[in-house]
């Protein structure tokens, strides 16, 4: 969880007043994306968890673990491969 | 973001801000977090709601909690990791 809480600024003190503002949206930009990775790691987590986890033990043991990880990148492929598969039936629909 | 045009502010106050924003997203990231947690920890522990929380859904509830922030954990670097993979892909 060490990343979970983090924050970290070593920004110049003084800019000027366009460059300041640059700068705030260019820090927004970015939290922006980092708060949307975090809420696709608690979407993950949560099917994840449904997939993979029978009863809660002491600790994970280590099919649970390979289970958690497989269902992260199996996720995604499905999600590419969806994708995928929906971009060519739009672009076959608007060939009519 | 036009409500920042126009106005002048000092650098104070943009750090400020900054770190306002920063906590602000901590903040909802842990209720996210506790949500998900209290609901899933019911949901595996909790079968048939008696009078009281007992013993030994009072441990399941502990240790499910651990484990979810464990898969947590997990989940995140399986994430970055695959991230990066399909960075270098690229």
């Amino acid at each position: 969880m060490s990343d979970l809480f983090s924050s970290s600024s070593d920004l110049p003190a003084n800019l000027g007043n366009e460059a300041m503002e640059k700068e705030l949206q260019e820090f927004l930009l970015v939290e922006r994306e980092k708060a949307k990775l975090q809420a696709q790691i608690h979407e993950f987590a949560d099917i994840c968890w449904d997939k993979c986890v029978d009863k809660p033990g002491s600790k994970l043991d280590s099919r649970t673990e390979t289970c958690m990880l497989n269902c992260v990148d199996r996720f995604i492929d499905v999600s590419l491969l969806i994708t995928n598969r929906f971009a060519q039936m739009l672009q076959k629909n608007s060939n009519y | 973001m036009e409500s920042l045009s126009g106005s002048s502010i000092s650098s104070s106050q943009r750090d400020e801000l900054m770190e306002t924003v920063k906590q602000q997203i901590a903040v909802a990231n842990a209720q996210e977090l506790l949500t998900k947690m209290t609901e899933k920890c019911f949901k595996k522990c909790v079968s048939k709601p008696g009078s009281s929380l007992d013993s030994s859904e009072q441990k399941c509830v502990l240790m499910c909690m651990d484990r979810y922030m464990d898969s947590w954990n997990l989940v995140s670097k399986a994430y970055g990791d695959r991230i990066q993979r399909e960075r270098n892909r690229n």
